[in-house]
């Protein structure tokens, strides 16, 4: 039996194309992933994301817990409301997940972790909690709904579908969070867009769907997500690293801390393990689409592609790949699709960011 | 779902039409795209190659899933529809007119054991479950 959001009916009630994802009925596209993705990228479109699990960490010493359990050193984040994207790393410096943490007070952190890693996630921070902070409470918020509005208008759709919210949430930076009565409103996202993931208390979620649905703001089912993530060069927990691959060779050193004096969970491994490949960005160069798991032969010897797809935005295939180190920028690589080898050039990414393709 | 009565099908979603020349024209079906979803790549098989009944000879991929293209039947590729590799999204829109290739039967009368429209809508219905 999988389980439901609170706006399954929603998704049923706009044709939506349910799949089975991590173990939870969701939407994969309402008719035409291409559109639903062209939507978030010129105007707005909203994803139910409830699927993802708030964790709130509670209690005195909140910090200085999660400065041995996180990568990225919390200690960036003074400012009340303020998010830090970072990797939970296990003794071997593998990836359990990556998650974002918002501070809201010193003894109030809100972390939102991956759906299909949630309860190994939760296991894993109360077993850390048991070694260094007994006293920490640690509540996942299972009765909260989440809401991604993305997209260029997605503020200002927001703002007509819930009036009041303008004037909190205006001058509102990215990557930011406030609270407004029972919503938990932060100006984050996976698309590369302005916007607002909104979690909110499960019986008001339909309300806000239905107000958004109202203001013009169009439903975009994971399909898109994934293709407007990949333009955003987000990493996907699962395709991009995972347990048996360090940030470090998955393109998130930028996300881990190793200039403090910080000891974290993970650090050891990351000082003594070589690094011997990378993650970089790869565009084919003629027509055909790059899929996960294709062989990529380059001179420095063989990689993988770890997440591929059609880009909509570029009209052609785009791909991250864990490749050799010394794979540089500029390099024309091959990669193997069915029985062919067909070229791919290395490029930075992100591919595409507010709109503009930089690639 | 949209299903011709005119038309023959594999198990395979294939579609396949005899035409008054004597070749058969092939696509894929309504349920078939509507299963890969956006149509973003069509690779057809080359003018002239000999194919077997059942053989890949094409792929089409969306932008979630490549699905291989099998041969209905056994014949020569003698037309490839060019134009949907440039606009592979015309699949989406009109799978029935929106044909990939033609074949010169090797034996006349091979089409007669594809699904008629019922049978397929009945094989469609199986895999449902």
């Amino acid at each position: 039996m999988l389980k439901q959001t609170p706006l399954n009916a929603k998704h049923r009630e706009a044709n939506a194309k349910l799949v089975d994802f991590s173990g939870w009925e969701m939407p994969i596209h309402y008719g035409s992933q291409i559109e639903e993705h062209h939507a978030v990228r010129r105007d707005a479109g909203m994803f139910d994301v409830s699927h993802m699990l708030p964790v709130d960490i509670k209690g005195e010493g909140a910090r200085a817990f999660l400065r041995q359990l996180i990568a990225n050193n919390v200690d960036k984040l003074q400012t009340t409301g303020k998010a830090l994207y970072s990797c939970m790393l296990h003794e071997g410096g593998g990836v359990v997940d990556d998650l974002i943490v918002y501070f809201m007070s010193e003894t109030w952190f809100r972390l939102v972790v991956n759906a299909g890693c949630a309860d190994k996630d939760l296991a894993w921070m109360e077993e850390q909690r048991n070694r260094y902070a007994p006293g920490l409470q640690i509540l996942p918020c299972r009765d909260l709904a989440m809401i991604a509005v993305q997209g260029p208008n997605a503020a200002a759709k927001f703002w007509q579908a819930l009036p009041g919210s303008e004037g909190p949430t205006r001058s509102m930076q990215p990557f930011t969070a406030i609270v407004i009565g029972s919503m938990f409103v932060a100006r984050t996202g996976y698309t590369g867009e302005d916007g607002f993931e909104i979690m909110l208390p499960a019986k008001a979620a339909p309300y806000l769907w239905q107000a958004l649905l109202e203001a013009g703001v169009k439903p975009c089912g994971l399909g898109a997500r994934d293709t407007l993530r990949l333009e955003a060069g987000m990493n996907l927990f699962g395709q991009d690293m995972d347990e048996k691959t360090t940030p470090l060779e998955s393109g998130l050193a930028w996300t881990v801390d190793m200039a403090s004096e910080r000891d974290f969970i993970g650090k050891a491994a990351l000082l003594r393990l070589p690094r011997d490949k990378q993650l970089i960005g790869l565009k084919l160069l003629e027509r055909g689409v790059l899929r996960g798991h294709q062989k990529v032969h380059t001179a420095q010897g063989e990689g993988e592609v770890t997440s591929g797809t059609f880009s909509p935005t570029l009209n052609g295939a785009i791909a991250l790949a864990r490749v050799p180190m010394g794979v540089a920028v500029g390099d024309r690589v091959e990669v193997s699709i069915r029985d062919k080898r067909l070229p791919a050039r290395v490029v930075k990414y992100p591919f595409v960011r507010n709109g503009k393709t930089l690639v | 779902m949209s299903i011709p009565t005119d038309l023959r099908y594999t198990k395979t979603h294939e579609w396949a039409r005899l035409e008054a020349d004597g070749s058969v024209t092939v696509g894929i079906t309504d349920h078939a795209q509507d299963l890969l979803g956006d149509m973003v790549f069509v690779e057809n098989p080359a003018l002239g190659r000999q194919l077997e009944a059942g053989e890949e000879c094409a792929v089409v991929e969306s932008v979630k899933a490549a699905s291989d293209v099998y041969a209905p039947i056994a014949g020569a590729v003698v037309a490839i529809n060019d134009k949907i590799e440039s606009a592979p999204e015309a699949i989406n829109k009109d799978p029935y007119g929106a044909w990939m290739f033609k074949l010169k039967p090797a034996q006349a009368g091979d089409l007669d054991g594809l699904l008629d429209a019922a049978a397929y809508q009945a094989h469609v219905e199986s895999e449902a479950h």
